[in-house]
């Protein structure tokens, strides 16, 4: 048969020369982690690098609904607070033990799926915006259900418990010949090392897990499914089977992030796993980094967490330096921190409009 | 004439308020092309949508060999080995050419016989196996709308309008490649382009209005220059 002369378009150069950009972003991004307890020592840049590890997996795995599979539901905060609850309920019941953390884990991540399969099944056939207001009234009810039974869940003020002795501050991760505790690079070697790195390697085997996922026949299914429902019936594909395998593999992932994050900050409580604000952070995380890019999750996880930790600490300097400015010092107040981060997202919208990753990348290419 | 592989007894379809097919009947027999032919709105896009399940018949029946599918779901429909090739090509824009085709195929592997015949048939897409599909041409998505369908054993292919806005040089070649298919597949073709039509078919069923005004053999047709005028407004000969 004859060719038609029109070729594909070539992928641009500047698209190539984005990807590499973001690749190298990424790839710093990775570094810092992984050094993070060396680069960064401090308890709060710890924890803002152990919550960039924990949003990487619970926005990547938002992603796989709305980027891959196009799928809208508010409900991932309920199942990111059921793996966290669950693991705290477990720890505070049963005691410091791995065995708390691996049986509340596996209850956590049960129920979550369990849920996950009865609201796919009963409403993924209906329009997309009905089972978003399904997943939202699923998740207002389960954060009322646990302010409300807070003979378990501690109500609003949450749960405090302990974690495996292994991630105790006391407890020497490394030696040296005196059997003192190693010092790498001024670094202690202790137990909240152990942590970062339970909660680092933790969210990279979830990352990786879901890499694989997209990489999958069943990624490419799902991308389908996004780009055309009708189509990928025709095919033969059973579009609702496949949106509820997806709505319970992302609330599987979302749970074991509810492990890590509980595990990490040995307290689990509405505002720290269950709370509205969280989705909306996970929401302008994955819009952020790029819809449809697993590395985007990355990104916009990096980017909003930092903003929010030091924004605020940025202004303070901003204002003291043109304190002698009119007006200027007034606006860079640190109290008006919000205003910022609001255009700092309008920013950032309207000069990625296909998130960082997905415009960098060029539109229709997922790195 | 073979049993008929596909038979639409007395079908209604609405759409909302809309009634379009005002009980279609059809008999498709076993092999080769058999052509649906109707102007824009006589219902012949409805008429294949609703074989696939995609919109649901009101009244009446659809056998596919022998069997029930009316109220199947379109899934299972397609699992039966029926596959649509709908009007505006039906490809995966955000994915790449070996991404459409895979997912056309039941295991996900491809049996490197039909994809070498593939390959004869439309050397573009082996070109371009790894680019996305929305950079391709018309014409090459045509081609995998159709090379998509031909992936595996399927025993009816249901094509709409294939030719719709392609040049006339492709409309040649495509003659070409639908000969090929059939050879061991049954095509139901939906067509407004009567020359391309009469090229391929065996049988022939004009569509009017949502009811079948003529079923025939497509030698029938071609000889019968009053008929031509009166069902479908032209004459072949005023056409060459």
């Amino acid at each position: 048969m004859n060719q038609t002369t029109n070729e594909p378009h070539a992928q641009t150069r500047g698209g190539r020369t984005g990807r590499l950009i973001a690749y190298g972003l990424i790839g710093i991004i990775a570094i810092c982690l992984f050094f993070a307890p060396l680069l960064f020592p401090d308890v709060r840049s710890q924890e803002v690098a152990a919550r960039i590890c924990i949003f990487i997996v619970l926005v990547a795995s938002y992603d796989l609904l709305i980027g891959y599979t196009g799928i809208v539901s508010f409900a991932h905060t309920m199942f990111f607070g059921l793996g966290a609850y669950a693991t705290a309920i477990a720890l505070k019941q049963m005691g410091p033990g791995w065995d708390a953390v691996i049986i509340g884990g596996a209850l956590g991540v049960g129920v979550s799926v369990l849920l996950a399969a009865l609201v796919g099944l009963l409403s993924l056939r209906v329009k997309a915006i009905f089972f978003a207001m399904v997943t939202l009234a699923a998740a207002s009810v389960m954060a009322v259900l646990a302010s409300q039974f807070s003979d378990f869940t501690g109500g609003e003020d949450g749960i405090i418990y302990k974690v495996p002795k292994i991630f105790s501050p006391a407890t020497k991760l490394l030696t040296d010949e005196n059997g003192k505790v190693l010092t790498i690079f001024g670094v202690k070697a202790n137990g909240k090392m152990a942590a970062y790195y339970f909660v680092f390697f933790g969210s990279l085997i979830l990352y990786f897990l879901m890499l694989r996922i997209v990489a999958s026949p069943l990624g490419t299914v799902l991308e389908a499914i996004r780009e055309n429902e009708m189509r990928a019936e025709a095919l033969g594909y059973k579009v609702v089977l496949y949106r509820t395998a997806i709505f319970c593999i992302a609330a599987a992932i979302a749970a074991c992030a509810g492990i890590l994050r509980a595990v990490w900050l040995k307290y689990t409580g509405p505002e720290t796993t269950l709370s509205f604000a969280i989705m909306i952070d996970i929401l302008l995380m994955v819009v952020i980094g790029g819809m449809g890019t697993m590395t985007g999750a990355i990104i916009g996880a990096t980017v909003m967490s930092v903003a929010q930790f030091y924004l605020k600490d940025l202004m303070q300097l901003a204002s003291e330096a043109t304190a002698g400015i009119p007006l200027v010092p007034d606006l860079l107040d640190p109290d008006r921190w919000l205003l910022w981060l609001g255009l700092l997202f309008i920013l950032l919208v309207y000069f990625f409009p296909a998130g960082i990753v997905g415009t960098l990348a060029r539109k229709g290419h997922h790195p | 004439m073979s049993a008929p592989i596909l038979e639409l007894d007395n079908i209604f379809t609405d759409i909302a308020q809309y009634h379009i097919l005002h009980g279609v009947s059809l008999h498709i027999p076993e092999g080769g092309v058999h052509v649906l032919l109707g102007r824009n709105g006589a219902g012949k896009t409805t008429t294949l949508r609703t074989i696939m399940g995609l919109w649901q018949a009101k009244q009446g029946a659809i056998r596919f060999r022998g069997e029930d599918i009316t109220k199947q779901h379109t899934s299972d429909i397609a699992r039966k080995g029926i596959a649509y090739v709908p009007e505006n090509m039906g490809i995966f824009g955000g994915l790449t050419v070996e991404e459409n085709m895979r997912l056309a195929t039941l295991d996900g592997s491809f049996d490197q016989d039909r994809l070498q015949r593939i390959y004869t048939l439309f050397p573009a897409l082996e070109k371009f196996w790894n680019s996305s599909a929305w950079s391709l041409s018309g014409g090459q998505k045509q081609m995998l709308a159709i090379a998509r369908a031909m992936i595996e054993k399927r025993d009816l292919i249901l094509i709409d309008e294939p030719t719709k806005g392609l040049a006339p040089a492709i409309i040649l070649n495509m003659v070409e490649a639908f000969r090929e298919i059939a050879r061991e597949t049954t095509i139901l073709l939906v067509e407004q382009n009567f020359l391309f039509a009469r090229s391929l078919g065996q049988t022939v069923a004009v569509i009017d209005d949502g009811r079948i005004a003529h079923s025939g053999t497509m030698a029938e047709l071609v000889e019968d220059v009053a008929l031509q005028t009166r069902l479908l407004s032209l004459s072949l000969d005023a056409h060459q």
